[in-house]
């Protein structure tokens, strides 16, 4: 919201405070769980202009989070797809057989997806894994293993960002399969390590969108426009 | 930015707001016109507590959330006290874990589920609530006599902490909706789901590793297939009923968008939840 003066900033800033202070289980379980800041936000819409990047809107409210998780799967499912196109070298029969079910877990997460956002979906994104050796095992397991960390995190990052109990509950179904998922990457790369990387509390990692495609970009020739998701 | 428009918008999503706040829409439609008389800084705390008044929880959010963690914080405490206990007997001699990697996955395990105990009391704490308490001498985990060699039977106790970890997994995401109204804390439990979902993966590839799953021929991947356990007893089927599932939000999975995906693929692509009661009903033979 650019170009609202300071009174209203403060007032934004205080109701916000207020309204998440409040004991507000009902009143968000019957709108569907809005954060204070997207019903601040929305009602700030009416007089403010929206920043509009160009590139692929990923939309906002939650159908922007789901199209979100669609860009992440599509960029998981045509990696791992790729892979079995052309095997690395030393492939062992384990390997195939479960890097194959990653593969069909991330094909089925993509088209579910496309399915249920149906007309709202995102359209197939360019993508570019012209950075990963697909020949060697580390290029191909080491990219894997940063796709399911960062997918898990993407999700743990996402979920407080829905409003719909429905939608955290799919993305809940969906983020400890990738969690499974990285353990099982990270324990083919070195094993004992399924769980490196937590805090000292024992906690896994969340991002936020803009982190998460700071670092998935790199993958992703289709420009993105992330600006009207939401942020809290 | 005004206040009308908070209250028009409350309004378009929620068509009865002006009935949950006494019936009064005259009297909430004045205040939306008042409002612009009166100072900005007040606003907030005149409209907060109108809305506080209007979706006020009988027994207030915050006893549920910590209802929720010390729910969590139970949990916790059966797989802290479990891998200590089994740990112990590895080291002790008593429990075949193999040395080097496997015992060391158990103390990993170990030592997260320990840092997930004191964290959720904390939180619980700095929530206001009273956290559970509990010790190793709450539990038996032979559970009732279910599992008895469990802390010598080094394949029956990665049965048993297979069981935990998806059943952990499982509990965790029913309760997501739970917390939503508190996203520090919805977050953080969604931090922990996950890590359960890492143990319970690296705990089905130890199991692989050790064999001499039931039936002969199942296979025991990093992801629940279908609703098999790879567990030859009849008392944790419990943890496993209701995740064969293929059909999400009404959209089937088995072959969708002309992929070729199986039943057992589209199963294992998405975790089920369990309610709290299936939960508790799963782990109360574990209690004394």
């Amino acid at each position: 919201m650019p170009t609202k003066n300071s009174s209203d900033r403060e007032l934004v800033a205080a109701s916000e405070a207020n309204i998440k202070n409040l004991s507000r289980r009902n009143f968000l379980g019957y709108i569907g769980g809005a954060s204070a800041l997207l019903l601040t936000a929305a009602a700030c819409k009416k007089d403010s202009t929206t920043s509009n990047n160009n590139g692929t809107d990923l939309g906002s409210g939650d159908v922007g989070i789901l199209n979100y998780a669609y860009a992440l799967e599509q960029i998981e499912a045509a990696f791992y797809t790729k892979i079995f196109e052309s095997p690395y070298s030393g492939i062992t029969a384990s390997e195939t057989a479960l890097l194959g079910d990653v593969r069909d877990h991330e094909v089925a997460h993509r088209e579910f997806f496309k399915a249920a956002l149906a007309a709202s979906a995102i359209p197939a994104l360019v993508l570019d894994f012209s950075s990963i050796n697909f020949g060697s095992r580390d290029s191909v397991l080491g990219t894997a293993k940063a796709f399911e960390d960062l997918g898990v995190s993407a999700y743990n990052g996402a979920g407080k960002l829905l409003v719909s109990a429905d939608y955290l509950l799919l993305a809940g179904k969906i983020v400890s399969v990738e969690a499974r998922h990285a353990a099982y990457i990270r324990d083919l790369i070195m094993p004992g390590s399924f769980a490196d990387g937590l805090d000292a509390n024992g906690l896994d990692m969340s991002r936020t969108p803009s982190e998460v495609f700071a670092i998935a970009g790199t993958y992703v020739k289709t420009k993105l426009n992330i600006s009207n998701l939401p942020t809290s | 930015m005004k206040i009308e428009n908070i209250i028009n918008e409350i309004e378009s999503i929620d068509p009865e707001i002006y009935q949950r706040l006494d019936g009064r829409r005259s009297a909430m439609k004045s205040f939306a016109k008042f409002s612009s008389k009166i100072a900005l800084a007040s606003l907030p705390i005149a409209f907060g507590s109108m809305l506080n008044k209007a979706y006020a929880s009988p027994t207030g959010p915050k006893d549920a959330i910590t209802d929720v963690l010390n729910f969590a914080l139970t949990l916790e405490y059966i797989e802290s006290e479990f891998y200590k206990a089994g740990y112990a007997a590895g080291v002790g001699g008593t429990l075949a874990i193999p040395a080097g990697a496997p015992l060391n996955a158990i103390k990993t395990i170990r030592d997260h589920e320990a840092a997930h105990v004191n964290f959720l009391k904390t939180a619980i704490t700095t929530l206001g609530g009273t956290p559970v308490v509990f010790t190793a001498a709450s539990f038996d985990f032979t559970a009732k006599g279910n599992f008895m060699n469990v802390f010598t039977d080094y394949a029956l106790f990665l049965a048993v902490a297979q069981t935990f970890e998806d059943t952990g997994v499982r509990a965790y995401k029913g309760q997501a909706g739970n917390l939503i109204s508190n996203n520090d804390i919805l977050t953080a439990a969604l931090n922990i789901h996950s890590v359960e979902a890492r143990h319970a993966s690296h705990i089905r590839q130890m199991r692989k590793a050790n064999g001499g799953l039931i039936p002969a021929g199942v296979t025991v991947k990093p992801w629940i297939t279908l609703n098999q356990s790879g567990i030859g007893s009849a008392a944790v089927q419990a943890s496993y009923n209701g995740e064969e599932l293929t059909t999400q939000a009404g959209v089937n999975i088995i072959n969708i968008g002309g992929a070729t995906i199986t039943a057992s693929a589209a199963s294992e692509a998405f975790d089920e939840p369990l309610t709290k009661e299936q939960v508790v009903a799963i782990v109360t033979p574990f209690f004394k």
